[in-house]
């Protein structure tokens, strides 16, 4: 009917592709390692909004489930990570 | 059930929400590529993580009831989840930061 969704999702799924892109050379390059855990927590939240926006494409209702789990398990990973470069071990006794 | 059946009055501010989104997220990525201290490093990505998955979040609630006929909102629990969380992410990697440029 009309064109103007499908060419939204287009536009913003290579704006996404970018900032995955400019994330990973961040987390390549980064001079120390808390810059590396800065990369990655960006990098999870724009994969997560990649997935949303393939659902937003395809009217599908499961990649809700798949963005809500990556947030999830992202958000424990990041944590982790910073807790380790805080304390030197995640779980402490 | 396609995003080109969805109606017009759900369709333009969708297209409008997607597009700022995705703008706003590609500028937080440019800026955690640009700048040139860690502690300048660290705000750039918050405007991707909190307005542009806001406005993402927005685009596909509206877009999923205008096919639905009815309002659907549990994308809802993925907004709330990461307003919680992406502040307590930046805290700790905060102050990790500066425990480790002490010494």
């Amino acid at each position: 009917m009309n064109a103007i969704l499908p060419w939204s999702v287009h536009f913003a799924l290579a704006c996404f592709a970018l900032a995955m892109v400019f994330a990973l050379i961040r987390l390549l390059r980064g001079p120390a390692a808390q810059d590396r855990v800065l990369a990655f927590d960006t990098l999870y939240i724009n994969g997560m909004l990649t997935i949303l926006m393939l659902g937003i494409g395809t009217g599908s209702a499961v990649y809700f489930d798949i963005a809500l789990l990556i947030a999830l398990f992202g958000f424990v990973g990041s944590s982790a990570l910073a807790k380790f470069l805080l304390r030197g071990e995640v779980i402490e006794p | 059930m396609s995003p080109a059946d969805v109606p017009l009055w759900a369709a333009l501010p969708a297209a409008l929400l997607l597009v700022c989104g995705g703008l706003l997220t590609v500028v937080g990525s440019l800026g955690l590529l640009r700048l040139d201290a860690f502690y300048a490093r660290i705000h750039a990505p918050t405007m991707g993580s909190t307005l542009g998955a806001g406005c993402i979040l927005l685009a596909s609630m509206l877009t999923s009831s205008a096919i639905a006929g009815r309002p659907v909102i549990h994308e809802l629990l993925i907004t709330v989840f990461i307003l919680i969380t992406s502040p307590v992410t930046a805290m700790l990697l905060m102050r990790a930061a500066i425990f480790r440029s002490k010494d």
